[in-house]
C-alpha cells in the first residue's frame, strides 16, 4: 500500500477565466518545490491545468484534490456542473461543445481531455448529467511515459 | 538559436526577459491553440501565438517553453507582461505575421515539434 505524504485541495471557481489556471500554477510549484521529477511534473501539471480549465469553462465551481504517495500523485476534481452526456465522444479529439469566448481564450479545440489521457497513466472520468463530472488521473512517479 | 538573434531577425521589442535573451532555443511550437501548445510543446522552445491573454503566459508556465513570441504586432496589457516576468517567461513581439515568423525561423534551422 502505498503511503500518503500530501494532501491537499483547492476551489476553482466558475467562469472565472481571469483567475484559471492559478491552481495549477500553484500545484506546479508546490510538486517543484518538493523534488518532483521534471517530466512527470509535466506531465501532471499538464492533466491538472486541462482539468482545471474545463471547470472553468463549463461549470459552477469545483474542487482539486492533490494527492501524494511514495508511489504516484493523483489528482481529483470534482465539478458542480452540467455534467458530459457522452464521454465516448467526450474524448475524441477535435470535438467539443465550447463556446466562441472559450475558444478566444485559447481553448476549447477538442484537445483537452486527450491531452489529459495522454499525459496521466491512468484516467477516469464519471459524469452525471445536471450535477457534475468527476475526474481521477494518476501519474506514476517511476514512469517516464 | 538564441533569442537574442530571433530578436533580431524577426525586429521584436522585448516586453519582458532582457536579461535572459542569451537562452537557446532549438524547436519551435506555434498556435492559437493553448491544448495544441500544451500537446505538442516538449519543453524549452520558442511558442509562437496571437493570443495574448493571461492564459498564454499560464500555459507557457505549464508546457515549460522558454519564451514566447506574440505576432502580427499584438501587444498584451501589463497584467500578462508582469506575470510573465514573475514567472520568468521572456516575451517578445513582432509585426510580423505567424506564416512569416515560422518560414524565416525554418529557413534559419528552427524545427516544429510534432
Amino acid at each position: 500500500m502505498a503511503a500518503e505524504l500530501l494532501r491537499e485541495s483547492f476551489e476553482i471557481q466558475g467562469r472565472n477565466f481571469d483567475k484559471a489556471g492559478e491552481v495549477s500554477g500553484e500545484i506546479k510549484v508546490i510538486l517543484r518545490d518538493l523534488g518532483i521529477e521534471a517530466v512527470n511534473l509535466r506531465r501532471l501539471v499538464i492533466v491538472a491545468f486541462e482539468a482545471e480549465m474545463n471547470v472553468v469553462m463549463y461549470a459552477r465551481r469545483g474542487t482539486l484534490t492533490l494527492i501524494l504517495t511514495d508511489e504516484d500523485v493523483n489528482l481529483e476534481v470534482r465539478d458542480e456542473g452540467p455534467g458530459i452526456p457522452d464521454i465516448e465522444l467526450a474524448f475524441k479529439e477535435g470535438y467539443s461543445t465550447a463556446s466562441d469566448e472559450m475558444r478566444e481564450m485559447g481553448f476549447g479545440f477538442g484537445m483537452g481531455l486527450p491531452n489529459m489521457k495522454k499525459n496521466s497513466d491512468e484516467l477516469k472520468v464519471e459524469s452525471e448529467v445536471g450535477k457534475g463530472t468527476l475526474v481521477c488521473a494518476k501519474i506514476r512517479l517511476n514512469s517516464n511515459a | 538559436m538564441k533569442l537574442s538573434e530571433i530578436r533580431e531577425i524577426l525586429q521584436c521589442e522585448v516586453l519582458a526577459g532582457e536579461e535572459d535573451l542569451q537562452v537557446e532555443v532549438y524547436q519551435v511550437v506555434a498556435s492559437d491553440g493553448m491544448s495544441e501548445i500544451l500537446a505538442f510543446a516538449k519543453s524549452k522552445e520558442l511558442m509562437i501565438t496571437g493570443l495574448t491573454n493571461i492564459q498564454s503566459i499560464r500555459t507557457a508556465d505549464i508546457a515549460g517553453v522558454s519564451a514566447v513570441l506574440y505576432c502580427r504586432g499584438k501587444r498584451p496589457d501589463k497584467k500578462v507582461i508582469e506575470f510573465a516576468k514573475q514567472k520568468r517567461i521572456p516575451v517578445l513581439i513582432t509585426q510580423m505575421v505567424m506564416f512569416d515568423i515560422c518560414g524565416i525561423l525554418y529557413n534559419k534551422g528552427l524545427k516544429g515539434v510534432s
